[in-house]
C-alpha cells in the first residue's frame, strides 16, 4: 500500500468538497482507501461532497465497492453525495452492487461453539446413534447376504473376483511380510528367555501357539482393516458424494446389492486365508531364528510345532478371521453409505471406518477369549 | 473494447490422451477486453483447452502465450504469478467442500491481498451479491443447487477482479432469467473493468448477445472449423456443421445414424 494519499481534496473544508481520484482505482489500494473514509469526512467536514473520477482510467469491482461506501457514510453524516465524471462502463460496475446484499444477513448460521455439557451430551448421542446405525446396517447386510445365498446368480462375480484380488492377492505381500517379521521378532525375544532353561525347542510351540490362535487373525485383521476397510469407505463414500449411489438407485438396483455384498463375500472368502498366510509366515519367521539361533533342525522345529498346534487352535482362529472379515468389510461398507456432503466426509468416513474395524476387532477379540476359555 | 493486440495467443496446439488426439493443431488469438467463446459439440475438447490455455495441463506439441509469455515454458512459481491475473470457473464448479461458500470466495482475497477480516468480508458479500448469492455465504457447496454451486464458483473465480476471466459453461443449470443475468454481469464486468472474458458455453442467447467474437470446434476436425463474429457465421457461413449450430438444426447424416 503507498504512503501517500491516494486522492486529493480539493475545495474549502466545511463547504463543497470534491474528491478527486485518479489513476487504479482497485483491489490493490482498497483497504487503504476504505479506511480514510472516516477522515476524509472527520477533516474536511464537507457539506456537499463530490466525487471526481474524471481521471480513472481503471475501476474494478473492489474500487466500487469503496465509492458506495463513501456514499453510505455519506448519508450517514446527512452529507449530500455525488459522482462526477463517471463513465457508462464504470455506472456499469457501480449497478452491478447491490447494497442489500452487502448487509444481508446468512441464511445460514455459523455453528456456535458448544458448552462441556452439551458436547458431552451431544457425543453420548451420537455414539448412541452411531450403534444403532451399525445394528440396523448389519441388519440389513446379513438380510442380504441370506438373500444373495439363496439367489446365487444375482450376486456379482466379477466384483467379488475383482475384490478377492485387491484383498487378498495384493495384500499379500504386506500381511506376509510383517507376519515373517513378527514370527521372527517373537521367536528371538522368547529365545533369549527359554534359553536360560535349555527349553529352546519350545520357542517353536510358542510362535506356532501365539500366531495361530491370536495374532495371525489379529495381524491379519488390522492390515486389512488399513487396506481394504478404509477402501471400502472410501469408494462407496465417493460414489455417495457424486450422486452415483442415487443414481444406482434410480436405475432400480439395490446399492447394498450392487456395492456392499461384493465386497463382504470377497472379504469373508479372502481374509481367512490371508489368515493362514500369516501364520504360515510367522512360523517361517520363527523356524529361521530357532535353525540359525538356537541350533535346531527344520525337522525338529516343524515336528514341535506340529505337536504344539491342534485342530481346534486352526478352526477358533479360522472363525475368527471370519467374524473380522465381516465386521471389516461392514463397517467400510456402512461408514461409505453414511457419507454426506463433500470430500472432507469421505476423509472422515475412511478414518473412521479404520477405527471402528479395529475397535471392533480387539472386542471380537476379547469376546472369543471368553467364550473359548469355557468350552 | 480496446484493440491492444492479443493477451491470449495459441499456436499449433496438440492435445492427445493416449492415443486419442483431442485437438491437432489448433491456433487462435484473443484480444484483451474481449468476449471470446470456445463453441462445439459435447466431447470435443472445449474445457481441455481451457485448462491448456491457463497451464494447468501440458500440451503435447505447440505454444501458448499469455500477456506475451509463453507458458508452456514457464516453472510452477512463474505459473502461478500468471494465475495470479486468472480466474477460472471450471465446469463442475470445483468448490472446495470443506469450506463455506463464503470462505471459498474468501481465501484469494485473504491469501493474496492482506486486507483486514471485515473489508474481505464485504468484498464477499458484494461479489455473491453479484451472482445473486447474498446470504449463503455460511452454507456449504453440498447445500447448494448445481445452478446455486455454478453461481458460487463464478464469485471464486471474480474475487481477486482478474484481468482475465475462464467460464466453464457458466449458464449450465440456469434457468433463462438467471442465465441473462448473468450475461448483463458478464457484459457489465468486460466493458466497465476491461476483463477479458474466455467463455465456453452452448447458450445461444449469450453467444449473439454478448459475445464479440467466437471460436467453433469440431470433433471430427480436432480444431478450429468456424472463426469469427457469431451474428456474421450464422447467416454467411457456409459449412452445414456451422450453420446446423447457430441454427439448432439436427443434420440427415445424424438423423439417420440415431434411428440405426
Ligand atoms: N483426463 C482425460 N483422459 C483421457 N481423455 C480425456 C481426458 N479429459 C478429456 N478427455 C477426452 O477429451 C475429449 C474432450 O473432452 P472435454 O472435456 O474437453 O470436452 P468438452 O468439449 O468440454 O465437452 P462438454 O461440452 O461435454 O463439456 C473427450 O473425448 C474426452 O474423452
Ligand atoms: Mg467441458
Amino acid at each position: 500500500m503507498s504512503a501517500e494519499t491516494p486522492y486529493t481534496i480539493e475545495g474549502t473544508n466545511g463547504g463543497d468538497v470534491t474528491l478527486v481520484l485518479s489513476g487504479r482505482i482497485s483491489l490493490d489500494i482498497f483497504g487503504d482507501l476504505s479506511s480514510r473514509i472516516d477522515s476524509i469526512f472527520d477533516s474536511h467536514t464537507p457539506a456537499k461532497l463530490t466525487v471526481d473520477l474524471a481521471g480513472v482510467d481503471y475501476l474494478d469491482s473492489s474500487g466500487a465497492l469503496f465509492l458506495v461506501r463513501l456514499e453510505d457514510e455519506a448519508q450517514r453524516r446527512s452529507v449530500p453525495f455525488n459522482l462526477s465524471g463517471m463513465s457508462k462502463e464504470k455506472m456499469g460496475i457501480l449497478s452491478l452492487i447491490d447494497r442489500q446484499s452487502l448487509s444481508a444477513p446468512s441464511l445460514a448460521t455459523k455453528e456456535r461453539p458448544m458448552s462441556i455439557v452439551e458436547q458431552l451430551g451431544a457425543g453420548t448421542v451420537s455414539a448412541l446413534q452411531d450403534i444403532y446405525e451399525v445394528v440396523s446396517f448389519s441388519g440389513e447386510l446379513f438380510y442380504d447376504l441370506v438373500y444373495s445365498a439363496a439367489h446365487l446368480k444375482k450376486v456379482r462375480w466379477n466384483d467379488v473376483v475383482s475384490y478377492m484380488k485387491k484383498v487378498g492377492v495384493d495384500g499379500l505381500p504386506i500381511v506376509g511380510l510383517i507376519s515373517f517379521l513378527l514370527g521372527l521378532i517373537m521367536a528371538f525375544m522368547s529365545s533369549l528367555q527359554l534359553k536360560q532353561f535349555g527349553a529352546n525347542i519350545y520357542v517353536a510351540s510358542l510362535v506356532a501357539v501365539a500366531m495361530v490362535r491370536e495374532l495371525g487373525p489379529i495381524m491379519t485383521a488390522i492390515i486389512v482393516a488399513g487396506r481394504s476397510g478404509s477402501a471400502f469407505a472410501a469408494e462407496i463414500g465417493t460414489m455417495k458424494v457424486n450422486e452415483e449411489v442415487d443414481a444406482l438407485t434410480t436405475m432400480g438396483f439395490s446399492p447394498m446389492q450392487f456395492l456392499a455384498i461384493p465386497k463382504v463375500i470377497a472379504s469373508l472368502l479372502v481374509v481367512p486365508v490371508l489368515t493362514v498366510f500369516s501364520s504360515i509366515f510367522a512360523i517361517m519367521g520363527g523356524l529361521i531364528v530357532g535353525v540359525l539361533g538356537l541350533d535346531l533342525t527344520i525337522y525338529t522345529y516343524i515336528q514341535q510345532t506340529m505337536k504344539a498346534i491342534e485342530i481346534f487352535d486352526i478352526t477358533s482362529g479360522l472363525i475368527k478371521s471370519f467374524v473380522f472379515a465381516m465386521a471389516i468389510s461392514a463397517i467400510g461398507c456402512q461408514r461409505g453409505f453414511k457419507v454426506r456432503g463433500g470430500a472432507d466426509a469421505v476423509g472422515n468416513a475412511t478414518t473412521s471406518a479404520v477405527v471402528a474395524s479395529i475397535f471392533l476387532i480387539i472386542v471380537i477379540d476379547s469376546t472369543f477369549a471368553i467364550i473359548l476359555h469355557y468350552i | 473494447m480496446n484493440t491492444e493486440g492479443p493477451v491470449i495467443k495459441v499456436e499449433g496446439l496438440t492435445v492427445r490422451y493416449g492415443d486419442n488426439t483431442v485437438l491437432d493443431n489448433v491456433s487462435f488469438e484473443v484480444r484483451a477486453g474481449e468476449i471470446f467463446v470456445i463453441m462445439g459439440g459435447s466431447g470435443c475438447g472445449k474445457s481441455t483447452l481451457l485448462k491448456q490455455i491457463i497451464g494447468i495441463e501440458t500440451p503435447a506439441e505447440g505454444r501458448i502465450w499469455i500477456n506475451g509469455t509463453d507458458t508452456t515454458e514457464l516453472d510452477d512459481m512463474e505459473l502461478r504469478k500468471i494465475h495470479m491475473g486468472i480466474g477460472m470457473l471450471f465446469q463442475s464448479s470445483a468448490l472446495f467442500g470443506s469450506m463455506t461458500i463464503g470462505e471459498n470466495v474468501s481465501l484469494p482475497l485473504a491469501e493474496f491481498t492482506g486486507l483486514p477480516a471485515d473489508d474481505i468480508e464485504s468484498i464477499v458479500k458484494m461479489k455473491l451479491g453479484m451472482v445473486e448469492l447474498a446470504g449463503y455465504d455460511n452454507h456449504f457447496p453440498s447445500e447448494l443447487s448445481g445452478g446455486m454451486k455454478k453461481r458460487a464458483g463464478i464469485a471464486r473465480a471474480m474475487a481477486l477482479d482478474p484481468a482475465m476471466l475462464f467460464l466453464d459453461e457458466p449458464s449450465a443449470g440456469l434457468d433463462p432469467v438467471t442465465s441473462a443475468e448473468l450475461d448483463v454481469l458478464i457484459k457489465k464486468l468486460n466493458e466497465g473493468i476491461g476483463t477479458t472474458m474466455v467463455i465456453v458455453t452452448h447458450e445461444l442467447e449469450t453467444i449473439f448477445n454478448i459475445s464479440h467474437r467466437i471460436i467453433m470446434l469440431d470433433r471430427e476436425a480436432r480444431g478450429i472449423i468456424a472463426e469469427g463474429d457469431p451474428r456474421k457465421l450464422r447467416t454467411d457461413s457456409d459449412d452445414p456443421r456451422v450453420t446446423d449450430f447457430f441454427n439448432r438444426r439436427v443434420t440427415e447424416k445424424k438423423n439417420e445414424g440415431m434411428t440405426t
